[in-house]
């Protein structure tokens, strides 16, 4: 019987042992969570601040999920190190379990760049976990006054989720447009705009210099008073476990598409990694929640003897604010030739190179943006399709009644 | 398992089946009630390719769901070749709508997503879009296709 062992226990976790599973019945399952809850949907914590869930329905599944995969979670354990010689894994309190294959989804932690007298300040949160979130939810009061370093995706949803609680926020960001990493400078404005109408203030192109106890100065010299502060300025994939038994690690764990590490019978999945991207073929962090978990059931499948593939991943993103919505995906390579179409609530723009869509950017409304995503995800040569008809709008009727016969007189 | 099937060389282009996938899902009981005056957010589409030819595109309750593993809320799921999305749980977030590669799941029209559930879920008990269609071009069949 193989012995599994999960370190980490989020949805590439959940992954992981719905992929063992389905190829083999029989071996031991251990989790080594460190969090004490079964696994949630951690981008929802900015839905449970806007009362939209709560931690019930925030589970990512049922009740019995670990007991119907016959998988035992350690809840409160850290593991300290792999011993690759021993098949080994030591755990914080100095026990070790043993491993036949390992996957490490150990996730990503919050990055906190040293500024002057952060110490100072009483109130100071991350953004991360439930445990977060339970407590900046009990430090927050309608009287507050909130400000957020960052305004990336982590950032803005902690800003939307508080909205309703509190009385005023802003966010700042070194970078000079909002959500930098998945918008241009076009998009971008448009979506600080809509924050700004429902009343989110935004110090951008600056960084923080130094705090006072509830002051903030800003290294453009404005200053902001605030009650509590959320540092959301970026994550880090924690790579150490590896790193420290001799794997290949970069900014993330390196894995590859069957998602093994450089190391034998460990494998990693999830925002821990970095992989390659098929939008602009080059290896990344792509610390999305789709792309965890089809790694997770990738390396589940293979550590359970199976034959599985994630390979064509690339970044993506569906995030909203206040009912305003914005798709992204794939990425805009250098040379590449842009199709925009865009009113004063709308942008769709169409990144095109060589034959493929390689990426686009949507905002205001989401229809049937899959076929687009579909477009890059199977690097479609557009040569093949009805292009024209596709930019204008994604819809079937352009890919061809080959295409068409397959998806709709078959089975997919 | 049975599955919708469209015969496109029978579909009108009435569009009858969004009408019809609208009201089995409006929980009203009279159709002109249900949909009289109102934008419908059907759960099936009628497109039309560029030689006039029409056929209706719903969920394929694909073998290999990529709405099922990238749903960031866990609603969505597969149960006995059904692909449903828990409504308790959806935050309407709309990654389902930016991986879906048939355009299959869309907004409802309140912000959330939604996809054809075969009318498992409401009171027409078997998809009301066959039911409805005046010349047989959408059916629900067993073919012997594999799970």
């Amino acid at each position: 019987m193989k012995k599994y062992v999960i370190i980490g226990n989020g949805v590439a976790a959940a992954g992981c042992i719905e992929g063992i599973r389905s190829a083999d019945a029989e071996g031991s399952i251990t989790v080594i969570s460190a969090e004490s809850y079964p696994v949630y949907c951690r981008p929802l914590i900015s839905y449970y601040l806007e009362n939209k869930t709560d931690l019930q329905r925030m589970n990512y599944r049922g009740e019995s999920f670990y007991a119907d995969h016959n998988a035992a979670v350690l809840y409160g354990k850290n593991a300290a190190e792999i011993r690759t010689d021993a098949k080994q894994i030591i755990l914080d309190d100095g026990s070790s379990i043993a491993y036949d294959a390992l996957c490490c989804c150990t996730g990503s932690s919050p990055f906190v760049p040293p500024m002057q007298g952060l110490d100072t300040v009483e109130k100071k949160f991350s953004f991360m976990t439930i445990d977060d979130t339970l407590a900046l939810e009990k430090a927050v009061t309608p009287e507050s006054r909130v400000l957020i370093i960052g305004a990336g995706l982590i950032g803005l949803k902690c800003a939307e989720g508080l909205h309703d609680r509190v009385r005023s926020i802003t966010v700042c960001d070194l970078a000079p447009r909002v959500l930098s990493s998945i918008l241009d400078d076009r998009c971008a404005a448009m979506m600080q705009k809509h924050l700004e109408d429902h009343g989110i203030s935004f110090i951008l192109g600056t960084s923080a210099k130094e705090f006072q106890g509830g002051h903030a100065v800003m290294q453009n010299g404005t200053e902001v008073d605030f009650d509590v502060l959320v540092l959301a300025v970026g994550v880090r994939a924690n790579t150490a476990l590896v790193k420290n038994a001799g794997g290949n690690v970069g900014r993330g764990i390196a894995v590859d598409d069957a998602c093994r590490t450089s190391l034998p019978d460990i494998y990693a999945a999830g925002d821990c990694t970095e992989y390659h991207d098929i939008s602009s073929d080059s290896v990344k962090v792509m610390a999305l929640m789709p792309n965890a978990y089809m790694q997770g059931r990738t390396a589940g499948v293979n550590m359970a003897g199976g034959e599985a593939a994630f390979d064509n991943a690339i970044p993506m993103n569906s995030i909203g604010f206040f009912g305003f919505h914005c798709h992204t995906a794939g990425s805009q390579p250098e040379g590449c030739e842009m199709y925009e179409e865009a009113d004063e609530n709308h942008i769709k723009r169409l990144f095109v190179k060589d034959d493929r869509l390689t990426g686009f950017m949507i905002l205001g409304t989401m229809h049937r943006t899959g076929i687009y995503t579909a477009l890059i995800r199977n690097q479609t040569p557009l040569s093949s399709v009805d292009f024209d008809r596709l930019r204008i709008e994604p819809q079937l009727a352009a890919m061809g009644s080959a295409y068409r016969d397959k998806v709709l007189k078959g089975a997919v | 398992m049975k599955r919708i099937y469209v015969k496109e060389e029978w579909c009108l282009g009435c569009h009858l089946c969004e009408y019809n996938c609208a009201f089995a899902n409006s929980g009203m009981t009279d159709m002109v009630k249900a949909l009289r005056g109102k934008t419908i957010y059907p759960r099936i589409q009628v497109e039309t390719d560029e030689n006039g030819v029409t056929y209706a595109v719903s969920c394929r309750h694909c073998n290999d769901p990529l709405c099922v593993k990238s749903c960031i809320a866990g609603a969505l799921s597969k149960k006995d070749g059904v692909i449903e999305i828990d409504h308790s749980k959806c935050v309407g977030c709309l990654t389902c709508v930016l991986v879906c590669p048939y355009g299959a799941v869309v907004e409802d029209g309140s912000g959330v997503a939604q996809k054809c559930e075969l009318c498992m879920k409401n009171t027409c008990g078997a998809p009301a879009c066959v039911k409805g269609c005046p010349n047989g071009a959408i059916v629900y069949e067993d073919r012997g296709e594999a799970e």
